[in-house]
């Protein structure tokens, strides 16, 4: 009697643990939003996949800290492309129907954000792009959106510049990959407006090791100054062979650049180069009152309390997206469309890239506060008046 | 016109050397072991890196990093011919190949786990401000490049042509079986030529650090160069392997020179395709294709 009582009971306990198990997580916190990441994280433009994967963690971390968005924990599926669009697309695909996410951040490249759009928009799946490409939302596609700053305010940040200094004919030296050729359309269309003349027009491969034919090519039309477009390394052979050929004319580079890495690579050879940057790379030279101050302060101390390291432009773009995604996905209890709304809606949000403006016809949302001038001098970036 | 005509040149011998001293590594295989190893540009990659482990990293004079790379990379090469080749069962020659292949992606990865993703910059061997000659401009480490890698070919052909040792094998490329028959250890023969291969391979990584930068992913284009190059010049042939890099490299320098900067690559590529249509075993490759 006693015996079968004893079994019972533990019986009894035993179902009650069971139960605890299967209905205590339902019953307190409802569903996880899973969010994708496609970032190029290993191979060349890993500058750029590296910090993007880790500040789109840290926002997702930050925001589970803080108790999810409406009670809803995040959880960030992050993918390693290594650059390659097969490899996108592929993880992509697995994103879409297998993990079945919400929204997709990233990816990091011009060329793998152009392989998965056709995927997210068959999908209807919202994807906010890390890269500078213009084609990314040129023409736009209602669920794909960037946070980087399109190479046309780059470009147009540069030749103002160009034009304040009173020069007229411009050489142009751009990688002969996505990024490069989406640049050079834009130095080639406005030049004109900004009353310059491309003289010299050139390309380069990624991983060309050398450099000095281009530039003595350039050098022949007697240009006022050289643009180079691309990533790391060429342009950093660029400046190695241009002081190697002792060029007289400036250099410029693209935003592709703006990272410390570049100086660390191309050593002496970088002195005097000017190029575009966001507000994120100079933070600490900035004024207290400056608008982004706040914002870039705080990213940056994230950053470090989270990686002990410092932060570059690139995973700004990730952080903003993020942070943009948390915006719109509250409300929406993981509806697609409500998101994609969302996005499209937000107006006046000061992120680390810039200030953004979203509408149905702007899906980059920056304006022109994205970028500043900047000189590499000493081995340090200075603002330029 | 001369003036750039010249630095075009230059522009060429620079990367032409670079090709040029990678083909030399493919060909110093070959002629011993008629094996074709595509990792040859993984173990130039290590050369490279190891060179900042040891060079910069740990301070050691330059002259002494340039050895213990040259023989860490030497072992490296014996250590993945033991492992990986000569425990094969069935050696045929497709088998070899793809097992290189395997290997390149395997050192790969493991130079990016040694050395993460990012491009390391390696300081130029000679404080000197680049060369002028009539107006054009030439890097002391090119030329310095150019000057090696005539040196190595004279020894290399030397040591093949004179010494009993290359000999040996010489002889085991050209039948196996028949060297082993006379006496000669086809297997130590093999080692030797892996470790003189994988060796070259690291002197050319080191060579060339200083102008391409050291990244874990930098073997696999400059290891096809070399292949072309190689090609070009004629496999397996020591001369050829200078000549064609040397060849390879000007023609894409006046392809960007003279036509357009877009279709370097094509230039060269036509080049070498134009070549091997008129002598399929390459400018100096004549003889190898009559062996038996």
């Amino acid at each position: 009697m006693k015996a079968g009582k004893m079994k019972t009971l533990a019986t009894l306990a035993v179902c009650i643990v069971l139960a605890g198990l299967v209905f205590a997580p339902g019953a307190f916190a409802k569903d996880t939003y899973k969010i994708g990441g496609i970032f190029s994280v290993t191979g060349g433009a890993s500058f750029l996949g590296a910090p993007e994967k880790m500040s789109m963690q840290m926002v997702v971390d930050q925001i589970n800290a803080a108790g999810g968005i409406d009670g809803h924990m995040l959880e960030a599926v992050i993918y390693d492309t290594k650059g390659d669009p097969t490899e996108a697309v592929n993880f992509a695909n697995k994103l879409i129907n297998k993990d079945r996410v919400l929204a997709i951040v990233g990816p990091s490249t011009t060329p793998t954000t152009m392989a998965v759009i056709p995927l997210c928009v068959r999908a209807r799946l919202p994807l906010i792009s890390c890269a500078a490409g213009n084609g990314i939302v040129n023409p736009i596609q209602p669920y794909v959106f960037k946070t980087a700053q399109s190479d046309i305010q780059a470009v147009a940040t540069i030749y103002a510049y160009m034009k304040e200094q009173g020069m007229k004919k411009i050489a142009i030296l751009c990688v002969d990959n996505g990024f490069g050729a989406s640049g050079a359309v834009q130095l080639r269309e406005q030049a004109a407006k900004f009353g310059l003349e491309v003289v010299s027009d050139e390309s380069y491969g990624g991983k060309d090791t050398d450099m000095t034919a281009q530039l003595t090519k350039a050098r022949k039309a007697a240009p006022d100054a050289l643009v180079c477009w691309g990533t790391n390394p060429g342009p950093a052979v660029v400046a190695k062979n241009a002081q190697q050929l002792k060029l007289d004319f400036p250099l410029f580079m693209s935003h592709g650049v703006a990272s410390p890495k570049f100086i660390d690579i191309a050593g002496d050879a970088c002195e005097g180069i000017m190029l575009p940057t966001g507000a994120v790379l100079i933070a600490d030279t900035l004024a207290a009152d400056y608008h982004q101050k706040a914002a870039l302060d705080k990213y940056i101390s994230d950053y470090k309390n989270a990686y002990n390291a410092g932060v570059s432009g690139f995973g700004g773009y990730a952080y903003d997206a993020m942070k943009i995604l948390e915006i719109a996905l509250k409300g929406t209890n993981g509806d697609k469309a409500k998101i994609r709304d969302n996005i499209e809606a937000i107006q006046g949000y000061i992120g680390v890239t810039g200030t953004f403006n979203f509408s149905p016809t702007e899906h980059n949302g920056l304006g022109a506060d994205s970028f500043l001038m900047v000189e590499i001098a000493d081995g340090t970036w200075k603002v330029m008046k | 016109m001369m003036q750039e005509l010249l630095q075009y040149l230059f522009g060429g011998i620079t990367n032409g050397a670079i090709y040029a001293v990678i083909a030399l590594g493919f060909s110093t295989l070959y002629s011993a072991t008629d094996l074709i190893n595509f990792a040859q540009g993984e173990f130039v990659m290590l050369g490279a890196l190891l060179l900042v482990t040891l060079w910069l990293n740990l301070g050691l004079p330059l002259p002494l990093a340039f050895v213990l790379v040259v023989l860490a990379v030497g072992l490296a090469g014996i250590i993945f011919e033991r492992l990986a080749i000569r425990t094969v069962s069935k050696p045929d020659p497709i088998v070899l190949v793809i097992i290189t292949v395997g290997a390149s992606i395997f050192l790969r990865g493991l130079g990016m786990v040694g050395w993460g993703r990012d491009p390391l910059a390696i300081p130029s061997f000679f404080k000197l401000d680049s060369i002028e000659i009539a107006g054009a401009y030439l890097l002391p480490q090119s030329l310095f490049i150019v000057i090696t890698v005539t040196i190595l070919v004279a020894a290399l052909t030397f040591f093949y042509k004179k010494t009993l040792t290359g000999k040996a094998m010489s002889a085991c490329a050209i039948n196996k079986k028949a060297a082993s028959l006379l006496g000669i250890g086809t297997e130590r023969m093999t080692l030797m030529a892996f470790a003189l291969a994988t060796g070259l391979g690291a002197v050319a990584g080191v060579m060339i650090a200083p102008i391409t930068m050291a990244t874990y992913d930098m073997g696999s284009m400059l290891g096809l160069k070399g292949f072309c190059a190689a090609m070009l010049g004629g496999l397996g042939s020591l001369w050829g392997a200078l000549i064609g890099g040397l060849l390879l490299g000007i023609a894409e320098a006046l392809g960007v020179g003279f036509v357009s900067s877009g279709l370097k690559d094509a230039i060269a590529f036509l080049l070498l395709l134009l070549i091997l249509y008129i002598r399929p075993t390459g400018i100096l490759g004549a003889k190898s294709s009559h062996r038996f």
